[in-house]
């Protein structure tokens, strides 16, 4: 194993007394006075997570929207200057190699925002399918921090505290500014469903906003915990639970993010037949009758105890007061209403199938 | 006179004869964070030292709660079942399940409260 990454706000979490835990290569803060209250700031208020474990790589040159639009599975060619796209990578087989945010800067430039843990293996495969484009593949990843300032008061943290002008900014759309003379970008996007926004800058200007936000006493220092109760309430999906190299997004709900208008891009024989034919699998929700907890890896069992999927992620819901998970099933166990079973240590529990978007989101759109 | 004994995996047994209260230590409540369900045995189980014989689950995760000794369940604590959260405001006065010791040398092994101090500063690092 290699040794864990540090991002530039390590001493900080530290000595906020952060419980740390390795993290896509990284020691992270999982948090910091407890998931709960964590959870709550962001639901209630505003939180700032330190997410400088993503990784950034842009892409630049002539061919630049026609090679995004060639690994991505949305299309970028409908995308305005200064917009934003969520999608995937998928592999031949349908898989997905990453899930990422794509930024327009202009037709020939965009910019990347892919997981910590797939850091490495996107940079090779946007590399290596990169054959015959004009393009420059950039890795900012070492060079670019980033936090996300989360909640319904994030757009006054980020006027008042930061002096951002950012009220303007629409829903995944994003600006360069400068703080402090320094170019940074900000973009009105997140990954807890409240109103929020996400500062890409250097480490230097990254620690300068942290300390004034702390000083501030407005926001509360949120770890990776809350980041995924928050995440998972709304039904968004974190690669290696949800979405996996064997997962496509058509089975994880995602379709409305693969787009069958774009003659090409890697992967989508695959998708194009199971959106005509159906997925083998289906991810669902579950509403445990119990107060147990289905965790990442338990089965999933029919009437007749057979195992028939299982669970990618799952907790007592915190804005959601009940046991919620959710399954990777086969598509015909994916009967809203209908009842499954967890097996949860010893025993098995009866579960309801329901909409697995627990939590309903608050945009600002 | 009662005596509480320490495993390495955080549990405490406090002795009186032959009958153990078992739960999980205030360090390791405090690494789980808010406990959110308690998954307990029933009365008339058997435990056997070594194995699991439940889970407390907080937000974050699941652990399983492992015997310290080897016996036969009791009583479990009923007021987890409706307030978890009881072992985070006092780990000790809330024990999970009350047993009978069947082989009292088995308590030899675990640790006292000295050696289970030092045992978690070293997990600390």
């Amino acid at each position: 194993m290699d040794e864990l990454k540090k991002t530039c706000l390590h001493d900080r979490h530290v000595a906020l007394g952060a419980q740390m835990s390795p993290f896509g290569g990284f020691d992270m803060p999982i948090q910091y006075e407890g998931i709960v209250e964590e959870h709550n700031a962001v639901r209630n208020s505003c939180g700032v997570f330190d997410v400088s474990h993503m990784g950034e790589v842009e892409i630049i040159g002539s061919d630049a929207e026609k090679y995004v639009n060639h690994i991505f599975s949305n299309d970028v060619s409908v995308l305005a200057d200064g917009a934003i796209l969520y999608g995937m990578m998928l592999n031949p087989n349908g898989g997905v190699v990453d899930d990422l945010l794509v930024y327009k800067k202009d037709i020939n430039r965009f910019f990347l925002v892919i997981n910590a843990s797939n850091i490495d293996k996107d940079f090779e495969w946007i590399c290596q399918n990169a054959n015959g484009y004009d393009v420059e593949i950039k890795h900012l990843s070492e060079m670019l921090s980033e936090l996300a300032v989360q909640g319904p008061k994030a757009e006054s943290v980020m006027e008042e505290v930061l002096d951002i002008r950012c009220k303007e900014l629409a829903f995944y759309t994003f600006k360069g500014t400068s703080y402090n003379g320094k170019d940074i970008l900000v973009s009105r996007t997140g990954y807890t469903g409240e109103d929020g926004f996400e500062i890409y800058a250097s480490s230097d200007i990254i620690c300068d906003m942290w300390d004034s936000l702390m000083a501030s006493k407005r926001v509360a220092p949120c770890g990776l915990g809350c980041r995924d109760t928050l995440r998972f309430e709304v039904g968004l999906p974190l690669y290696g639970d949800e979405l996996g190299d064997d997962i496509s997004p058509v089975e994880a709900g995602l379709s409305m993010f693969v787009k069958l208008d774009k003659p090409e891009f890697i992967g989508r024989e695959v998708v194009a037949k199971q959106k005509a034919e159906g997925a083998p699998r289906k991810l669902i929700g579950l509403e445990l009758l119990d107060r147990a907890i289905a965790r990442h890896g338990y089965e999933v069992l029919n009437d007749a105890d057979e195992v028939v999927g299982y669970v990618t992620t799952g907790y007592r819901g915190i804005s959601v007061d009940k046991s919620i998970a959710a399954a990777l099933v086969d598509t015909e166990y994916a009967v809203k209403d209908s009842e499954l079973k967890v097996r949860i240590r010893r025993k098995t529990y009866p579960a309801r199938v329901v909409a697995k978007k627990f939590y309903k989101k608050s945009y600002k759109k | 006179m009662s005596k509480t004994y320490y495993s390495p995996s955080h549990e405490y047994i406090t002795v009186d004869g032959n009958i153990g209260y078992i739960g999980i230590s205030d360090y390791a409540q405090k690494a789980l964070g808010n406990v959110v369900y308690v998954d307990m045995p029933e009365q008339g189980d058997d435990i056997e030292a070594g194995e699991d014989f439940g889970a407390v689950e907080s937000v974050k995760a699941a652990s399983d709660l492992i015997a310290p000794v080897s016996g036969a369940v009791l009583d479990i604590n009923e007021q987890l079942i409706d307030n978890p959260r009881l072992i985070n405001e006092d780990p000790m006065a809330n024990w999970i399940i009350k047993v009978e010791i069947s082989d009292p040398s088995q308590l030899s092994e675990l640790m006292d409260e000295e050696a289970y101090k030092a045992h978690c500063e070293a997990e600390q690092h």
